[in-house]
C-alpha cells in the first residue's frame, strides 16, 4: 500500500479545506469524486449550475415538457466504471434498443440487438456482409478499447502498464491470424466510406455507418481518419456487447442521479450553484479554487472536470502555465457540429413504415454515405446543410415524466450545423429550425400539426448552456490528432497538467466524450496512483 | 512611385511591396557615417543590417575601447517594446529574473526560456517606465512574444528599425558625453537610464555596454540618430573617438566573459538538432534563474534538472597556455577523451593571456576540472599546424577595470 492508499486524516482540517476538489458534477466529475471519496479522502465536487448533472442536466423546454438535457441515450457507459462505483443504469429487460434507418423511400432498415446482430429490411445478402463488416469492426474496436481504460502512456516515461497494454493489443491484433492483423492497420486510418463500399451496397447501411463514425465530429465518411469515429462508437458496449445503447430505466433523467448517488454514497460533498471563479495556483502548483463570490476553498488536488480550455485560459492565471502549453490548449479544435432539437408534441409521432414498437429505438434519418458526405460540404465553409442528417429519440416513451399525458417529446441530434456559421446564428437558427422540421414532416406525415414547442439548441447555445467551448460534447474535436498523448494536448494528456495538484477529467480528456465516466474514473485512479506527470 | 503613393491596385501593391528585395541588406541610420569613415570595406550581415567587421584596423579599434572610446552602432540590435498594465507581470513570466527588482530608469541582463527551459535568447531588458520597458536581444521574438501576451494587457512591437542606437564605450567615454553637453551623465551608475534632449527630442543613455569597460548606450529616434552621432563625434574629436567594427568589440565582450547567443550556444528556436538545446545552468546563465519569483516560462523544467541532475552541459572560462587563439577548438580531458567545445577565444592584450569560452559536457567540467587540453589547428600556408596545449578553467571575467563600476567616472 503505497501512502497515497492511506486514508488522509481529514477531520483536524478546517471547514474550507479539503483533501480534493472536483470542478464540475457533470458525469466525469461525479466518476472522479466518487472513485476519490471511495478512498477515504475528504472531497467536494462544486457545480456553477443549480442542479448536478452536466450535459446531461434536464431542464423544461417548454411548460410541462422537459428534456433530459445533451444526451438522448446511454451507449458507452463503460462497465468497470459502472461496476467500480456501483451504478445502478440498466437497460429496461427485454429487446435492446434498436436503430432504425429511414431514408424516405424504401421501408426502414431495422438494426436489432448489439449494432445490428440482425437487420430487418435489407436483402440476406446485404445483412451477411453488413455480419462480416460489423465483426470485423467490432474485432477492431476492441484491439482499441484497452487502452481507453488507462492513462494514456507518457512519452519518455513509458512504464511497464504501457508496455503490458501494447503487448496486449499487438496479442490481440495477431489473434485471428497475421492477415486479420494486417488489415486493422491497413484500415485503422482509412475513411469509413471506402472501408463501407469495401462491403456495403444498401445506401442506408452505407449511410448510418457514415453517420455513426461522423457525428460529433468534424469530417464527413469521405475525410481520412474518418472510421476511428467508427471505432471509438464500437468501443462501447452494453451488457457486454459491442455497439450496444440503451435508455436506462427512469429515462435518461436517471443518469445524473445514478453517478450522483455513487458519489454521495462516497461521502462526497456536492455543492451547486458555486461557480469557480479561479484556481489557485503560484510557481507550478495548485492550492485550491476561489469561487466567484469570493470564498477561498483549499486542497492540494483540483480536479478539473470541464472542458480543457474552460480550465485553462479562464480559470488558472495565464502566468502559471508556459506560453507553448498555453498556445496548445488555445488551438485545441473544439468548435461544434450538432444541434440539439427538443420538440414537445401534442401527441405520439408515427414515422412512416416504423411499427409503433421501434418507434421507442434510435431513428436515423439518412440516405446514403452520399447524403452524410454531401450534409458536410457546407459545414466545411461556415454554413449548415440544407439537407442534414439526424438522429431522433423519443426520450417521453421512456420516461413518462417528461411530457403531460398523451403527449411526447422528440429529442433530435442534427448535423452538420457548425459552431462558427457566417451568417450567425441569429439569423441562421429559424431557417435551420424550419429545414429540419420540414425532414421531419416529411418522415412522419403530420407531425407538423401537433408541435407544441420547438427549442432548438446550436452550438452557441450548447456552449451557453453548458459552459462547452465550441458546443462539442466531447470537449474538443475526436480526432486522430488530438486523442491519447494528443489529448488535449502533450504536456496535459496523462491527467496531471503542468500544474502541479491540477488534473484533467473531463471528456477534453483521454480517451473522449459520451457517457462512459472514463476521463473522471481514469483521473481519479491516476491520483491515487500517486498521480505525477 | 515612392511609398507613401496610393497603389492602383493589388498586383501593383505586391509590385511595390516586392521592391525590398532591391535591398537585401538593410541600412542602419548611421550607415552614410560608418562608410565615411571606412577604410577596409568588410561588412556582415547582423540580423538584416549590413555592420562593420571592422572600420580601419581590428587591432587599434580594440585599443580605442580599451585606452580611449570607441563608438559602435548597435541599431541592428533586436528591440521590443512592451507597454501596459501588466507589462511587468508579463515580463516576468516571460523572462528568467524577477522584474519586479527591476527600478524605473534600470537595465537588467536577461534571459528567457521555452516551456522545456531551454533558453531562446538572452538580452537586456530596460525599465523605462513603470508600465513601460524595452527588451534588447540577438534574435527575433515576435511569434513568441505575442503568444506569450494571452491573457495579459501588454502591447508589444518592434522597433528595431525606428530607434537607432549606439554603443560609446572605453576609459572617455565619459568626458565624451560630458564634452557634447549631456550633463548629469556622471551620477549614471552601471545599469541606470537617464533621459537628455537632443534636436528637440531625447536621447535615452544607459551606462551599460557588452565590453566590460566604462561605457554607454544611447538609443534616439531614427530621425535624430546622425545628428546624435555627430554631437559625440566631434565632443570625441579631444578624447580620442574612434569608429569601430564588431571584430574589437567582440575581443572585449570575451574579456569580459559575456556569452553571445547563436555563437556561444544555440538559441531553442534555432536548433535543428535535438541536443543542441541549452538550459540556463548550462550555459553560465543559472544566476538569473529565481525559483522564488512567480511562475515564468521553463521554470518547472529547470528545477526538476537541478533536482534530478540531468544538466549535460556547463559553460565555464578556459586560459590557454601559449598566444595562438582557440577558437572553435575541441577539448580533450587527459589529451585524449572530448570534452568540449571552446565557442569563443581570443588573446587577450589587457590581461596578456589566451583566454577562451567553452562549453564542456559534464562531467568535465563539474567533476574533472583538471588535465584539459585544447588541440589547436593554426592554418599556416596551407598547412594545419596542430598544436595540444594545456587549458585550465579559471573565472570569468578574464579582465576586470575598476572603472567600469567607479561613479562618477573620470574626465579623461
Amino acid at each position: 500500500m503505497t501512502s497515497s492508499d492511506a486514508p488522509l486524516k481529514s477531520s483536524k482540517t478546517p471547514a474550507n479545506a479539503y483533501d480534493a476538489i472536483v470542478i464540475g458534477a457533470g458525469h466525469n466529475g461525479l466518476a472522479a469524486a466518487a472513485k476519490l471519496g471511495r478512498s477515504g479522502r475528504k472531497v467536494l465536487v462544486l457545480e456553477a449550475a443549480n442542479a448536478p448533472g452536466g450535459a446531461t442536466r434536464g431542464r423544461e423546454f417548454a411548460p410541462g415538457f422537459r428534456s433530459a438535457g445533451l444526451a438522448h441515450l446511454v451507449n458507452r457507459l463503460d462497465p468497470e466504471v459502472a461496476r467500480d462505483l456501483g451504478l445502478t443504469l440498466t437497460a429496461k429487460p427485454g429487446h435492446a434498443m434498436p436503430t432504425a434507418v429511414l431514408d424516405g423511400m424504401n421501408e426502414p432498415a431495422v438494426l436489432r440487438g448489439a449494432y445490428g446482430e440482425t437487420i430487418d429490411g435489407v436483402t440476406p445478402e446485404e445483412a451477411a456482409a453488413f455480419s462480416r463488416l460489423r465483426d470485423k469492426l467490432t474485432f477492431q474496436a476492441g484491439i482499441l478499447k484497452r487502452f481507453l481504460r488507462r492513462p494514456p502512456p507518457q512519452l519518455g516515461a513509458i512504464g511497464i502498464g504501457d508496455v503490458s497494454t501494447l503487448m496486449a493489443a499487438g496479442i490481440g491484433l495477431i489473434r485471428k491470424g497475421r492477415a486479420e492483423g494486417r488489415d486493422f492497420l491497413r484500415m485503422l486510418l482509412m475513411n469509413v466510406a471506402d472501408v463501407a463500399d469495401e462491403y456495403l451496397d444498401d445506401g442506408r447501411l452505407n449511410g448510418l455507418l457514415s453517420f455513426d463514425a461522423t457525428l460529433g465530429i468534424h469530417l464527413g465518411p469521405r475525410s481520412p481518419t474518418s472510421l476511428l469515429g467508427l471505432y471509438y462508437r464500437l468501443t462501447g458496449e452494453v451488457d457486454g456487447r459491442a455497439g450496444g445503447q440503451f435508455i436506462p430505466e427512469g429515462g435518461m433523467a436517471a443518469v445524473a442521479p445514478a453517478f450522483l448517488k455513487a458519489a454521495k454514497g462516497a461521502g462526497v460533498t456536492v455543492r451547486c450553484g458555486a461557480r469557480v471563479g479561479r484556481i489557485l495556483a503560484d510557481r507550478g502548483s495548485t492550492r485550491g479554487v476561489v469561487l466567484t463570490d469570493g470564498s477561498e476553498l483549499t486542497a492540494p488536488v483540483v480536479v478539473s472536470a470541464i472542458h480543457p480550455q474552460a480550465t485553462f485560459l479562464h480559470l488558472v492565471d495565464p502566468a502559471e502555465t508556459g506560453t507553448a502549453f498555453l498556445r496548445a490548449i488555445r488551438h485545441v479544435r473544439s468548435a461544434g457540429n450538432v444541434a440539439k432539437l427538443d420538440l414537445a408534441l401534442s401527441r405520439m409521432p408515427n414515422f412512416t413504415g416504423l411499427t409503433g414498437r421501434d418507434h421507442a429505438g434510435r431513428i436515423v434519418i439518412v440516405r446514403s454515405m452520399t447524403h452524410v458526405e454531401e450534409a458536410f460540404n457546407p459545414a466545411k465553409y461556415g454554413e449548415f446543410s440544407q439537407d442534414p442528417v439526424m438522429e431522433i429519440v423519443l426520450p417521453s416513451l421512456a420516461d413518462a415524466t417528461l411530457a403531460p399525458d398523451g403527449a411526447c417529446t422528440l429529442s433530435a441530434l442534427v448535423q452538420y450545423a457548425p459552431y462558427k456559421l457566417q451568417q450567425g446564428w441569429e439569423a441562421g437558427k429559424p431557417a435551420f429550425l424550419k429545414i429540419v422540421l420540414d425532414i421531419l414532416e416529411h418522415h412522419a406525415p403530420g407531425l407538423g400539426r401537433t408541435i407544441v414547442a420547438a427549442d432548438l439548441s446550436t452550438p452557441i447555445d450548447i456552449e451557453a448552456e453548458y459552459n462547452l467551448p465550441g458546443g462539442h460534447w466531447h470537449h474538443g474535436e475526436l480526432q486522430a490528432d488530438q486523442l491519447l498523448i494528443n489529448r488535449p494536448t502533450g504536456a496535459a494528456s496523462g491527467y496531471a497538467t503542468p500544474i502541479e495538484g491540477l488534473y484533467l477529467a473531463s471528456a477534453g480528456a483521454h480517451p473522449g466524450g459520451g457517457i462512459s465516466g472514463l476521463a473522471g474514473w481514469n483521473a481519479a485512479r491516476h491520483i491515487l496512483a500517486g498521480g505525477t506527470r | 512611385m515612392n511609398a507613401l503613393t496610393k497603389p492602383l491596385n493589388a498586383t501593383e501593391a505586391r509590385r511595390t511591396a516586392r521592391n525590398h528585395i532591391l535591398t537585401p541588406r538593410l541600412e542602419t541610420p548611421f550607415h552614410p557615417r560608418l562608410v565615411a569613415l571606412d577604410e577596409v570595406n568588410d561588412w556582415y550581415n547582423w540580423a538584416g543590417y549590413k555592420a562593420p567587421h571592422s572600420i580601419f584596423d581590428e587591432e587599434l579599434e580594440y585599443f580605442a575601447i580599451r585606452s580611449t572610446a570607441a563608438l559602435f552602432d548597435i541599431s541592428p540590435m533586436v528591440k521590443y517594446r512592451i507597454t501596459g498594465y501588466d507589462a511587468e507581470r508579463y515580463l516576468n513570466r516571460l523572462t528568467l529574473r524577477d522584474v519586479r527588482k527591476l527600478g524605473v530608469n534600470r537595465v537588467h541582463y536577461t534571459a528567457w526560456c521555452d516551456d522545456h527551459g531551454h533558453v531562446l535568447d538572452d538580452g537586456t531588458l530596460f525599465r523605462l517606465g513603470e508600465k513601460d520597458f524595452r527588451l534588447c536581444c540577438q534574435e527575433r521574438h515576435l511569434p513568441w512574444l505575442l503568444d506569450s501576451a494571452f491573457g495579459f494587457e501588454v502591447e508589444i512591437f518592434e522597433e528595431t528599425d525606428e530607434i537607432a542606437g549606439l554603443a560609446l564605450q572605453g576609459p572617455t567615454s565619459h568626458a565624451v558625453l560630458a564634452e557634447a553637453g549631456f550633463a548629469g551623465t556622471e551620477r549614471l551608475k552601471p545599469f541606470d537610464i537617464a533621459s537628455f534632449a537632443h534636436e528637440g527630442g531625447a536621447v535615452t543613455i544607459s551606462r551599460t555596454g557588452f565590453t566590460g569597460d566604462l561605457g554607454y548606450e544611447l538609443f534616439v529616434s531614427r530621425a535624430a540618430a546622425v545628428s546624435l552621432w555627430d554631437r559625440l563625434w566631434n565632443a570625441g574629436a579631444e578624447h580620442g573617438i574612434r569608429a569601430i567594427g564588431y571584430s574589437a568589440l567582440n575581443r572585449t565582450r570575451i574579456e569580459a566573459g559575456f556569452i553571445v547567443a547563436n555563437a556561444d550556444f544555440v538559441t531553442a528556436e534555432a536548433a535543428l538538432r535535438a541536443d543542441r538545446v541549452r538550459l540556463p545552468d548550462e550555459i553560465g546563465l543559472d544566476w538569473l534563474v529565481d525559483p522564488d519569483k512567480p511562475n515564468f516560462n521553463g521554470r518547472r523544467a529547470i528545477l526538476d534538472a537541478r533536482r534530478n541532475q540531468t544538466l549535460k552541459h556547463i559553460l565555464v572560462g578556459l586560459e590557454i597556455e601559449g598566444n595562438i587563439s582557440a577558437e572553435h577548438a575541441i577539448v580533450y580531458h587527459r589529451g585524449k577523451r572530448e570534452a568540449g567545445l571552446v565557442t569563443a577565444a581570443t588573446w587577450s592584450p589587457t590581461a596578456k593571456r589566451n583566454i577562451a569560452i567553452a562549453s564542456l559536457t559534464r562531467p568535465y567540467g563539474t567533476k574533472f576540472v583538471d588535465d584539459l587540453w585544447v588541440e589547436i589547428y593554426a592554418m599556416r600556408e596551407l598547412s594545419y599546424q596542430k598544436m595540444m596545449k594545456r587549458a585550465k578553467i579559471v573565472p570569468r571575467p578574464f579582465v576586470k577595470l575598476a572603472r567600469r563600476t567607479v561613479t562618477p567616472p573620470g574626465l579623461r
